[in-house]
């Protein structure tokens, strides 16, 4: 197989940026809870907008086969 | 080739009348339809000619005779059922039981990922107008299953050349379907056509298919399918009719699901693969792919046993060179993009999927998913839980929960809304979908139907209509027709310079 190409990589939206080296280990346990409190926020904001009765509403949706 | 090649998609949406689950669906996708039409559309509404549609052409050489096929593989015959092109190039139709858009021609997949998610706001426009007040709303949702057995699909289509034979097209591409599932799944709750069995998976369609090859879409379905109407000149080209795909949301899934499909696509086409990469027992592995989301399934192939992702990256490396070899330094943008990006997803995938959390429809799923196992303490088989998958894919941005992760930033996107507004109402520029779309806008009241390969035009002082081919997908761009269309203030004036 010829060599591969090195393609310059796309730092604007795929790749993130390495994990900084962690400065001890106070920062890693302020970024977890900073992440448990992001994700508790946005699971907040997805009960908002879930349908209510999950089980009645998933029975209903009920679709012919197709294509 | 490279990534470009003239492709399309076509979008099976799943629809329910809220409060109403037996609601006569070909009654609502017809009202969603229809709405969509009479609010849009000038005038006249042009109709879809079926004159060159062959669906039970297949890509191994031989028809498959009407009285054999099954009522739902019959899908020229117009059963009355709504039925309309826009003036973006697209088809919107009731397909079966379910409304169904198709793409214009577009000739890279960035082209596609927006037409496809001017698609879904189409569909959206088309229930906001279907609703009125003395009638339940109607409600699309962008999936494959209803997790009780029915399935339906979202298509791809690409234009190859016939010259290629079918049977390298089975031998490479199946085992990179079988792969492929962990770029372009949709994520699942539910094990089995049912959805009975407790457990997430990476696809919504791996458990509908039964086969390796065939014709059939709804019944039996392959993983390679050989429907053939090319619509384009049938000498020189086949279309690759695949199937197998799960409807994304996601823009950056959709865009690498019909850029990595295309390269590879290019490389069978130039006979450049020479590896056999043949999975043991497709079927069976097509399925055990999906049902590990770990991604640690191992697939055996020619004695040694690969991951999904090892298998990917064999692709990926032979793409990598074929590139380089091909175009090198004057790759172009997006072939390059693609490759970059395909990289970028396998390496993370390989070290811990949750990393594509932001770029991947199924990854993005089980990452919610699991954040409300981990908060609420719920089992697979938890109504929430299945809940959660199916509106994930509800088409309203203020209910659908991929837009409410859009909206959140915790999902990124390659277009901006305006761009995907645009081509709401706007042909892609560099195909026939760009003649087509602009005679609908401009011309309506003279257009009687049109199709992938014809515009008809009921044009004064000729008695019968006149039908312009437009058999080759490439001419009929803006650089062909665009200022013949500016000059031509009427139909006929078109008409008449153009068979001068």
């Amino acid at each position: 197989m010829a060599q591969e190409q090195k393609q310059p990589r796309k730092s604007q939206e795929t790749d993130e940026p390495a994990d900084a080296a962690p400065a001890g280990q106070e920062a890693v346990a302020e970024r977890k809870e900073q992440l448990d409190e992001d994700i508790d926020a946005i699971l907040g904001e997805i009960d908002d907008v879930l349908e209510t009765n999950a089980e009645d509403f998933v029975k209903s949706f009920i679709q012919k086969g197709g294509e | 080739m490279s990534v470009r090649r003239i492709m399309g998609t076509e979008t099976e949406f799943g629809i329910s009348v809220q409060g109403q689950p037996h609601a006569n669906p070909m009654v609502a996708s017809t009202r969603l339809v229809n709405a969509y039409a009479s609010s849009t559309l000038k005038a006249r509404r042009a109709r879809w000619d079926f004159e060159e549609e062959s669906p039970l052409r297949d890509a191994r050489g031989f028809d498959m005779a009407r009285e054999v096929a099954d009522p739902t593989q019959l899908t020229d015959e117009d059963l009355g059922l709504a039925n309309v092109i826009l003036t973006n190039g697209a088809r919107l139709y009731v397909d079966h039981a379910h409304p169904e858009y198709s793409t214009p021609e577009c000739t890279n997949p960035l082209d596609i990922v927006k037409w496809d998610k001017a698609g879904e706001l189409i569909a959206l426009d088309a229930c906001r107008f279907a609703s009125v007040p003395t009638d339940a709303d109607i409600v699309l949702y962008k999936n494959n299953t209803d997790n009780k057995g029915a399935s339906y699909g979202s298509h791809e289509n690409y234009l190859m050349r016939r010259s290629t034979p079918f049977g390298d097209i089975v031998r490479h591409l199946t085992p990179f379907f079988v792969s492929r599932q962990v770029i372009t799944g949709a994520g699942r709750v539910g094990i089995g056509q049912d959805g009975r069995g407790d457990g997430f998976q990476l696809t919504s369609r791996a458990d509908f298919f039964e086969v390796e090859v065939g014709l059939e879409t709804t019944l039996k379905r392959p993983i390679i399918n050989t429907r053939d109407e090319p619509h384009a000149d049938p000498e020189k080209y086949r279309r690759l009719h695949v199937i197998i795909g799960d409807a994304n949301l996601a823009e950056i899934s959709t865009y690498l699901k019909v850029g990595t499909t295309s390269l590879v696509l290019a490389m069978i086409e130039d006979r450049y693969l020479t590896a056999d990469l043949s999975v043991r027992q497709p079927v069976m592995s097509l399925r055990a792919v999906s049902h590990d989301p770990t991604l640690g399934h191992l697939l055996e192939i020619d004695g040694r046993t690969l991951t999904a992702v090892q298998l990917q990256w064999e692709y990926f490396h032979q793409a990598t060179a074929y590139v380089a070899e091909r175009y090198g330094v004057d790759v172009d943008v997006q072939t390059k993009d693609v490759l970059a990006r395909w990289e970028s997803v396998l390496t993370r995938l390989e070290r811990d999927p949750m990393e594509c959390a932001t770029e991947l429809d199924w990854v993005a799923k089980l990452k919610l998913l699991n954040s409300y196992r981990d908060r609420d303490g719920l089992e697979w088989n938890d109504a929430k839980l299945h809940l959660i998958d199916l509106q994930y894919s509800d088409l309203r941005p203020e209910k659908g929960l991929y837009n409410r992760l859009v909206k959140l930033g915790q999902i990124k996107r390659l277009l901006d809304d305006e761009s995907v507004i645009a081509a709401m109402h706007d042909p892609p520029e560099d195909t026939r979908a760009y003649f087509r779309g602009r005679c609908l806008d401009k011309y309506s009241d003279s257009i009687a139907a049109a199709s992938w390969d014809s515009v008809i035009f009921d044009l004064p002082g000729y008695e019968s209509l006149q039908r312009v081919p437009t058999i080759d997908p490439m001419r009929g761009s803006k650089a062909h027709v665009g200022p013949l269309l500016d000059r031509s203030p009427t139909a006929l004036a078109l008409f008449e310079a153009l068979t001068r």
